[in-house]
């Protein structure tokens, strides 16, 4: 774990400074930090010596380039209408009760933030759902809590 | 040679030249296409789809403006599908816009709003989704208000940003239902980089972006017997009220001007141009000091090029961008400020008039005064320099709700004591301006002779390109001046932020052998800025930029050191240029900022 200047530093020596690096740049630094804080966006237009509003404007357009502060555990939860068809929001509910948290907060100890999503392709093994760049398919609100204690275990076991 | 192809538009056959654009291929031939992101000044966006034609064969509608003539193309602007699907584009917008039209600021002068009216749309057949989305208004700005509910996202404050200004203060964020237009993390636009120009306000279709207007503050002033309310007009209002009042651009209103004010019950009517004759003889003192300073003292601290001070969004770039330059900045104010400065002072003073109980009101042709008139620093007379700024917008305004029939108005003067100007103060108000002021004067200080340019016309410094250059031979000088034998001039005026920056590079770089920069943030300087009549165009700026010039070739007396109130303020009041008294009043210090 890098700190972030120096992470931003390193990911810039290694895609380019060009305007078109950016996004690979944004990437990046969502892959270590989770989101996209206005220090990083700060840091990243002195670097590419680009407007910090075209930094922003880029990362808000993106689903997976937060920028509001994330859990170590990212779950996302497909909100569309298959997903929505098949259960979706028994899904959401069951985890709300587990980590309780509602849609677009994080869990005080910082684990588990959850999110709702647009299409992950999966609306065949409908409702699905992500964890970081995990799938979990065909969900039910036992098999979800079956998935979130392993993570919470460890999580446990970790820290 | 550009080749000539053969279209059709509305069974019209025209030839033009390859390449040229639906939109204006049809304009050319009197066929008006409406339309809203589509602006001159800016390159073309083509999302707000107003402007769809039909092109006879193809199943979908084209925007005209993003759309080049082919050979043989068959346009149909006027449809039943056209004419269809531009009422359910306009209905769509719309739908996402709050049409509370009469509680509006731009009522009257929206773009939207027209085309609502000339398609006459009367029906709600879209929901009305105002109410179901969060929109915020941002007030915080001392200049500039942003009310989200009202902007159709066609992004010409956008493009304005970035491409006349290089400013890049808002930007699109978010995509979808959810796309909005942002400055960096959503932050005020007091907070961020926006440099209060305006020219976002001088652009924008709706009122999703406006002036933040003084009006009612001044009217109470006026109304209130016990004070003295002070008015001075900056040069560049005179070349552009007119057109506000139904008259052609580029007429000169400035005894009209004149006249209205002392109607609307303004105690004391008198002229920025006045501080902008005093501002060429202190700013043009400071730089015979910095080069005395580096050419024969070699002093290390002192940085050249100077550049001016005069442009509060100029300020506010530079502070923003490349705050390791501030010293290359002129300390002197700008000449509303040290208006100001001197109203509650000087003219307190000679008026025998108690400064608390006066009022001082500028008109400008710019929103960033008002930020510059509230900067912490401009209070130097022991009160607030200037208490109101008002747009030459807002002045219009005034004028029609007082009833005064403008064009009827007979011309009047400007009082004296600080409204005697010459021609020189004038030109401040076209890019250029300064800079050609300062050189008469200072070259005629250095040798005893007139600037040899025919009539005092210093062409090389006027005109629209983005940067322009000048260099002068400065030969047999004064005794004093001794030390300036041969020196060769050389000066750059920029105008449009886009343009500053190319200089700024060039000065950063150290690849510039500049002595005197004009620095100016509007396109065509202050007879292009962000608080003037609405809409302004290349062709109009040029206009405007004609009449301000016609107006200094009218003057009696065209080199401010010739002023006779500017010679009698260093007589009775200030001593000399760059005295203690000069120090304390007209000079300032400047501000690092960050960059976003």
């Amino acid at each position: 774990m890098y700190p972030v200047s120096e992470l931003i530093k390193n990911l810039a020596d290694q895609h380019g400074r060009m305007r078109h690096n950016l996004l690979p740049i944004l990437q990046g630094v969502v892959e270590q930090e989770k989101y996209l804080s206005e220090y990083s966006m700060l840091e990243i237009a002195r670097e590419l010596d680009l407007p910090a509003a075209e930094v922003y404007g880029t990362a808000t357009f993106y689903s997976f380039l937060e920028h509001k502060k994330m859990g170590k555990y990212i779950i996302r939860i497909c909100k569309t209408i298959t997903c929505s068809m098949k259960g979706k929001n028994q899904i959401i509910k069951t985890i709300e009760d587990m980590l309780n948290i509602n849609v677009g907060e994080t869990t005080p100890d910082g684990n588990f933030s959850l999110l709702q999503t647009n299409c992950l392709g999966f609306c065949h093994m409908a409702p699905a759902m992500l964890i970081n760049y995990e799938v979990f398919t065909d969900l039910t609100p036992e098999k979800v809590r079956e998935i979130l204690t392993v993570f919470i275990n460890k999580k446990d076991k970790e820290g | 040679m550009t080749t000539k192809i053969k279209i059709t538009i509305n069974d019209l056959e025209v030839e033009i030249d390859q390449g040229t654009s639906i939109l204006n291929a049809a304009r050319d031939i009197g066929v008006i296409i409406p339309t809203l992101c589509y602006h001159k000044d800016l390159c073309v966006a083509g999302n707000c789809r107003v402007c769809v034609v039909e092109l006879v064969g193809q199943k979908k509608l084209s925007a005209a403006c993003a759309t080049p003539c082919e050979e043989g193309m068959n346009i149909l602007t006027n449809s039943f599908k056209v004419r269809n699907s531009r009422k359910h584009i306009i209905e769509l917008l719309l739908s996402e816009h709050n049409a509370d039209c009469t509680r509006c600021y731009k009522n009257g002068n929206c773009e939207l709003q027209k085309l609502a009216s000339d398609f006459k749309i009367m029906t709600q057949d879209f929901i009305r989704l105002v109410p179901f989305k969060n929109y915020t208004i941002d007030h915080f700005s001392p200049s500039i208000i942003k009310d989200d509910s009202k902007c159709i996202r066609c992004q010409r404050c956008v493009r304005t940003c970035e491409e006349i200004q290089g400013v890049n203060a808002l930007t699109v964020a978010y995509k979808g239902d959810q796309m909005k237009i942002s400055t960096f993390f959503e932050k005020p636009m007091n907070d961020v980089i926006c440099t209060n120009c305006g020219q976002c306000i001088n652009h924008c279709p709706t009122g999703a972006l406006v002036e933040k207007n003084y009006i009612e503050e001044v009217w109470d002033a006026i109304a209130d017997k016990s004070c003295h309310v002070v008015i001075q007009t900056a040069p560049a209002v005179r070349v552009g009220l007119g057109e506000e009042m139904g008259l052609e651009p580029g007429t000169r209103v400035t005894g009209k001007m004149v006249a209205a004010l002392r109607r609307l019950g303004f105690d004391a009517v008198l002229d920025t141009d006045f501080s902008a004759d005093l501002t060429i003889i202190e700013e043009g003192s400071e730089l015979m000091v910095r080069l005395k300073k580096v050419l024969v003292d070699h002093d290390s601290d002192i940085k050249l090029p100077m550049a001016t001070s005069c442009s509060p969004g100029w300020i506010k770039y530079i502070e923003h961008m490349y705050p390791d330059c501030l010293g290359h900045l002129s300390t002197c104010k700008s000449p509303q400020q040290m208006f100001g400065a001197l109203a509650k002072t000087y003219y307190a003073k000679v008026r025998n008039l108690k400064p608390e109980k006066i009022v001082s009101v500028s008109v400008m042709p710019c929103t960033a005064k008002k930020f510059e008139a509230n900067r912490p620093e401009m209070h130097d007379s022991g009160y607030r320099d200037v208490d109101y700024v008002l747009t030459t917008r807002e002045l219009a305004i005034m004028i029609k709700q007082a009833g005064i029939d403008f064009q009827k108005l007979i011309d009047e003067p400007f009082d004296r004591l600080m409204g005697e100007s010459t021609g020189a103060g004038v030109i401040f108000g076209a890019t250029g301006g300064v800079m050609e002021a300062a050189l008469r004067t200072v070259y005629e200080l250095v040798t005893g002779r007139e600037i040899p340019f025919d009539n005092l016309n210093v062409t090389p410094v006027r005109g629209m390109d983005g940067v322009k250059e000048c260099s002068i031979r400065i030969e047999n000088p004064l005794e004093e001046w001794e030390f300036l034998e041969g020196v060769e001039l050389k000066c750059a005026v920029a105008h449009g932020l886009i343009n500053a920056k190319k200089v700024m590079d060039r000065i950063v770089s150290g690849t510039s052998e500049y002595h005197f920069v004009e620095f100016m943030a509007c396109p065509g300087g202050c007879l292009g800025g962000g608080g003037q009549p609405i809409p302004t165009s290349p062709e109009i700026r040029q206009k405007r930029a004609e009449a301000i010039y016609a107006e200094d070739q009218g003057m009696p007396l065209r080199k401010s050191h010739l002023n006779p109130e500017i010679l009698k303020i260093y007589a009775d009041f200030l001593s000399k240029p760059l005295g203690e008294k000069s120090h304390q009043l007209l000079h300032t210090q400047y501000i690092r900022r960050e960059r976003f």
